[in-house]
């Protein structure tokens, strides 16, 4: 097998224990299980823009808001997406979520580097504007309460472990798609574009259009992850569009492994671990957090999930020095 | 709507921006200097407020508060910038990402240190007052605001352009490396700068304290505005930090009172249009 089938079976196993034991854990755990999962999904956007196309979006918040305040503005004023229709909802949402970031694309996508960064804590903060101060639609500093999960072909989502399963089974396809997609030549393209955008333009790339395209489809993803946040939170609040949201988001992203897509369930693991399991136990939680993320920052630009190769050079670098015995070879004389 | 609603919010706007102005041109210096986006830089705020508290807690003294705030966010950047963010040489997602790390950091701190109560910052009762002029009252503290920005602009500006250290410093924006060849610390200026930003947002927490207040939050509260006034006048310049302010502060001001429904978004979508169109600002460099 080549290592990326190596690496193919390993995440497929983890994540199918991961599906087997949590239902059997408490339902603490399995509401963290998730949350994570569903937020995952957010992160994995982020990725898809930062790992795979070099683009730093500190906005990513905006579509999952747009995908939350959706289904529940659905759900309390007009009972839509409570029964079979959720998938419809689902399907909204992601147009919907891809149809502001095709909006807002055309802005971001004259930006590079810093600026990239900078123009997407704008636009993130405009949605967020816009839900803290439209009380009419969106409840302002309250937010909207969603009383009960969609029911349909006699699946009841109020069941926590049925949710799991549905909010695990959509990470999971989530993840299919987004891997496929940067196998595809278009992902290709866009690491091309990541490593110099200029050789790429230059071999009559399209460039703008190829991290366009990219945008929409991470604001897509946003949209779904949204829709199952709302639904796993049970209520939607600026929390979900406050920048901060965003800045987990990439930090997530960062922490479990830039580009490498799976990387972002650990990052969010370790995130909400930390959050909400630790911060029960400990007042000093957010050392671990703030601490965990400076040196894996300063220390593992890699991220979590460079661990492993992180610990194989190490090993291939002792040994060697250990075949080597402590007798130097001299250095050969210059020749000529 | 009569003349007396217009001017009373020109002048809480203009009041606003001179806050807005001490916490955006530490951010502006900073990224001209180094191109670091400093995303601790509301924590700067934050804590100087709170590094005020202590210190009036302690010795009653609002008039000291102010510089030992200042002094003591200074080292705490100076801290960070030589230990952490030297290290990463020149790496601006890295950077970005750290100085976050570090914003968590510091939230937990001023927790632990500070307790999540929100607090007010008093004022010395000659500031408390308010004075008529032309039959409008206009709080002292509003117009001490203004004097202290003007101040401090007027110094920063006459540094800037006519000493020898100011020199060194936009040589050091406009070409590092050029810099480095006529000898000039560039590493040093670095350093300094960031201290001088961190404690130009330290000295905006403290005298802001006393109208917004000092509670946990608003460090992530302050960021996004201090963001919109240097974008929109331009990262890295000190003229252009002091339009932005100005603009974020009326815009607010009126965007509150006029369009209360959709008040933020009057002030962050002029910031990604700007941003689209002028990349660099509206009177930023290339």
């Amino acid at each position: 097998m080549s290592r990326a089938q190596v690496k193919i079976v390993a995440v497929a196993a983890v994540l199918a224990a991961v599906a087997l034991i949590v239902p059997h854990t408490s339902s603490f755990i399995i509401l963290l299980a998730t949350r994570a999962f569903a937020f995952s999904i957010l992160v994995m956007s982020v990725d898809l823009l930062l790992g795979f196309t070099g683009l730093a979006s500190l906005g990513q918040a905006a579509y999952l808001g747009i995908g939350a305040y959706l289904t529940a503005i659905l759900a309390t004023r007009y009972h839509i997406g409570l029964g079979g229709d959720f998938w419809l909802v689902l399907a909204l949402a992601m147009l919907g979520a891809a149809a502001l970031a095709a909006l807002f694309g055309l802005f971001a996508m004259r930006a590079s580097g810093v600026y990239f960064l900078m123009i997407t804590l704008a636009l993130g903060q405009c949605v967020w504007g816009l839900a803290y101060r439209w009380n009419s639609l969106t409840g302002g500093d309250n937010g909207i309460n969603l009383s009960q999960r969609p029911r349909f072909f006699g699946i009841d989502l109020a069941n926590e472990v049925t949710f799991f399963y549905l909010v695990f089974a959509l990470f999971t396809a989530s993840l299919v798609v987004l891997y496929t997609l940067v196998r595809s030549p278009f992902g290709r393209s866009l690491v091309g574009i990541r490593e110099r955008e200029l050789r790429m333009k230059v071999l009559g790339y399209n460039t703008w259009l190829h991290k366009y395209l990219a945008f929409i489809i991470a604001g897509a993803f946003g949209g779904l992850s949204g829709v199952l946040w709302v639904h796993t939170a049970g209520i939607v609040s600026t929390d979900a569009v406050v920048l901060t949201t965003s800045v987990d988001a990439l930090l997530m992203a960062v922490l479990g492994g830039a580009g490498t897509l799976v990387g972002g369930v650990i990052g969010a693991a370790v995130v909400f671990f930390i959050r909400e399991y630790l911060s029960t136990l400990v007042h000093w939680w957010q050392y671990a957090l703030g601490g965990i993320y400076v040196l894996v920052i300063l220390y593992l630009p890699g991220g979590l999930m460079s661990i492993p190769q992180r610990l194989r050079e190490w090993r291939a670098t002792s040994g060697a020095a250990a075949a080597k015995g402590v007798v130097m070879p001299a250095p050969a004389g210059r020749a000529g | 709507m009569n003349a007396q609603f217009w001017l009373i919010q020109t002048f809480n706007g203009l009041s606003y921006g001179a806050l807005l102005f001490l916490v955006g041109s530490g951010l502006s210096l900073i990224f001209g200097v180094m191109r670091i986006v400093n995303l601790a830089h509301g924590s700067y705020f934050l804590l100087g407020g709170y590094v005020a508290l202590s210190v009036i807690w302690s010795t009653g003294s609002w008039v000291l508060a102010i510089p030992a705030a200042a002094i003591a966010i200074a080292l705490l950047g100076l801290v960070m910038e030589r230990v952490f963010l030297r290290p990463l040489g020149f790496d601006p997602l890295r950077q970005v990402l750290l100085t976050v790390g570090f914003a968590f950091l510091f939230q937990q701190a001023a927790l632990d240190i500070w307790t999540g109560n929100p607090f007010d910052i008093d004022p010395p009762a000659a500031l408390s007052r308010s004075i008529v002029v032309g039959g409008l009252h206009l709080p002292v503290y509003r117009i001490f605001m203004i004097g202290v920005a003007l101040a401090i602009g007027l110094l920063l500006w006459l540094t800037m352009e006519k000493t020898r250290l100011g020199a060194a410093v936009r040589a050091t924006v406009d070409d590092a490396q050029m810099a480095r060849g006529v000898g000039i610390n560039t590493s040093l200026i670095s350093t300094l700068i960031f201290a001088l930003g961190a404690a130009l947002a330290a000295v905006g927490g403290v005298i802001g304290g006393a109208f917004l207040g000092v509670y946990p939050g608003l460090d992530f509260e302050m960021l996004p505005i201090a963001f919109a006034v240097v974008i929109i006048g331009g990262m890295g310049s000190l003229g252009g930090a002091a339009i932005g302010a100005l603009i974020v502060g009326l815009a607010d001001n009126f965007g509150k009172a006029l369009f209360p429904e959709v008040s933020y978004f009057t002030l962050y979508a002029p910031m990604a249009l700007i941003l689209a169109v002028r990349p660099t600002g509206l009177f930023g460099r290339e």
